[in-house]
């Protein structure tokens, strides 16, 4: 089947433009800045919808600082997909190297990298990023290297299942009857052949990543406050959910229908990819 | 495996920024005064006799004292873990019978409107932020319709209830958390036991069953389910460390006395050695946890049982 006749891959792959088109745009389709304060007594918790005393519209309302919810949401989302997306760049290009390297080659070094993959997929992932936060100063690129290193392995599994598969094919034999050397095949026979699994893997990596993401801003160890991000406004409509429910309600519906997206996506490609689990 | 986490955070812990000496002194402390509180945390000696040293101590139960509450950690650790392994068992179990369940029901009607709508709830909750779902259910339950507590595992006066009333405390304290880490888990389980269930139904012994005139129900019940489990009781296993993580972040937010909490208040107090000890005792559980799935996939599945041949 072509993945562009899966509703499921039309209604992720539109989501997700639609939400990077929003925040690429972010400064064009919000009237005010994510972190413009006025009389913060007269402007805060506004109601969405409401207009403050300039007669400024705030369709989401506004936080406890009088900030704009849906300006805050829109350049949150510049954050929050950006590291998403440079976290699962660097887990899927490391997840695609281990895992075909795993599978081109035999013995020792086989042997080390599958350890190393069941043993890196073993650790509770929490756990270990926390762990790190703690010992490094809280950033947005501490978050990208943490989420990025400790997101490869189910690639890496995917790609090195796939590439044991590929070794096995007559044309891998006839490469290296003609003398060619092992990273050569790799390179030119291995690694096209395992991109479409690993596309999969990394589309549902994306919304696993924007998870953990916004859920270490959550808990303070992911990106710092005053910066937007989905995750630090959660936390900051935790304390006033009673009051002013849409500050905490708006960046969570965002951040499941991100992640709803990106599944759908992934399993579409997934059908797509291979017709025989189609359902 | 438990061998290495230790050792990784060990070297990790040695890795980052900042002196363990100079933290305990403050920043007015002389250079005299940190050379000797080196020599005295023994940070002066190489890296392996570090690692071996404090290897030893941990092996034998030795864990320090947490630099936050002076306390034992150790003590700490034994008070916290029951509660986690308790809150994630517990939540593993009713995950996994009620998503079961649902995928069984939606792969014997598939492609009807009911696998529809289960279908988008289950991927809903499956895409839902543990600690999100957790307001909104505080939301709703505790502060809306003021039926539950939304925090904490017994209320401030349960040593003075009778112990039919303390009991009906804790279960009242403990259904949010449990509730919103089960309906995480669910999400998943459906999917997944779905798509295993849709699999096996398409191969040829579940034909010849239906062929032999055995009623549908029981195929369903008996060869197809059945097959279906195996996969599903590894993924259980595998689901450990992410049921694990989820519960981090549902001890912080529902004050649960748990290890992820005392790893999150070590993790923002900068508390080193309680979380050296957490992280291993996590990693612990995990491990326990694999082991047990291995041994509930050989009894669910007979082949696993003989020697690997391949």
């Amino acid at each position: 089947m072509i993945a562009g006749r899966d509703a499921r891959v039309w209604f992720g792959a539109l989501t997700l433009g639609l939400l990077v088109a929003l925040a690429l745009a972010a400064p064009l389709v919000t009237t005010i800045g994510p972190s413009e304060q006025e009389q913060v007594v007269a402007t805060r918790f506004l109601r969405p919808f409401a207009t403050d005393m300039n007669g400024v519209l705030h369709p989401l309302g506004t936080d406890r600082l009088g900030r704009d919810v849906w300006s805050r949401l829109l350049h949150g989302a510049r954050l929050s997909l950006g590291v998403g997306a440079l976290a699962v760049f660097l887990s899927t290009v490391l997840g695609v190297v281990i895992g075909a390297v795993a599978g081109a080659s035999r013995g020792l070094l086989r042997g080390t990298l599958l350890g190393l993959t069941d043993f890196a997929l073993a650790l509770p992932r929490v756990v270990l990023l926390l762990l790190l936060a703690a010992l490094w100063r809280p950033s947005a690129a501490l978050v990208v290297v943490v989420l990025g290193l400790t997101g490869w392995m189910s690639v890496a599994r995917l790609v090195y299942g796939e590439a044991r598969g590929v070794m096995a094919k007559p044309f891998v034999e006839s490469a290296r009857a003609l003398g060619g050397r092992r990273l050569r095949i790799v390179g030119r026979h291995v690694l096209p052949n395992v991109l479409t699994p690993a596309l999969v893997a990394a589309a549902l990596g994306f919304g696993n990543a924007i998870m953990l993401e916004a859920g270490l801003s959550f808990l303070g160890v992911g990106v710092q406050p005053p910066a937007a991000s989905w995750g630090t406004m959660i936390a900051s409509g935790r304390d006033t959910l009673v009051n002013a429910p849409w500050v905490s309600l708006a960046p969570g519906i965002a951040l499941v229908l991100v992640v709803v997206a990106s599944t759908l996506l992934s399993d579409g490609l997934q059908d797509a990819y291979d017709p025989a689990r189609r359902r | 495996m438990l061998l290495g986490v230790v050792t990784l955070t060990f070297l990790l812990l040695r890795m980052a920024p900042g002196n363990p000496a100079l933290l305990l002194l403050g920043p007015n402390a002389g250079p005299e005064l940190v050379a000797v509180q080196e020599r005295e945390l023994g940070l002066d000696r190489p890296l392996p006799v570090q690692y071996g040293a404090w290897l030893t101590a941990f092996a034998t139960g030795d864990w320090g004292r947490s630099i936050a509450t002076g306390r034992p950690v150790r003590q700490m650790i034994g008070e916290a873990w029951p509660a986690t392994l308790w809150l994630v068992g517990t939540s593993l179990l009713l995950s996994f019978l009620l998503g079961t369940t649902i995928g069984a029901m939606q792969s014997s009607r598939s492609g009807s409107p009911v696998d529809t709508v289960l279908s988008v709830g289950t991927v809903t909750l499956f895409a839902m932020p543990s600690y999100w779902l957790a307001l909104l259910l505080v939301l709703v339950f505790s502060y809306g319709l003021q039926w539950l507590p939304a925090f904490g595992a017994a209320g401030l006066d349960a040593d003075f209830l009778s112990p039919g009333a303390r009991l009906l405390d804790a279960m009242r304290h403990a259904t949010l958390p449990l509730a919103t880490l089960t309906l995480i888990g669910v999400g998943g389980i459906a999917r997944y036991v779905r798509a295993a269930m849709l699999d096996v139904r398409g191969l040829p012994f579940v034909n010849v069953a239906r062929a032999k005139g055995i009623a549908e129900a029981r195929v369903t019940r008996r060869h197809v389910l059945r097959n279906a489990l195996v996969p599903v009781v590894i993924l259980l296993g595998l689901s450990l460390p992410a049921l694990f993580s989820g519960a981090v972040f549902i001890e912080a937010i529902f004050a649960w006395p748990g290890v992820g909490r005392v790893l999150v208040e070590a993790v923002q107090a900068r508390d080193y050695p309680v979380v050296m000890a957490a992280v291993a005792v996590s990693a612990a559980l995990v491990v326990a946890g694999n082991m047990l799935a291995d041994i509930l996939a050989a009894l669910v599945d007979p082949v696993r049982r003989e020697p690997e041949s391949a």
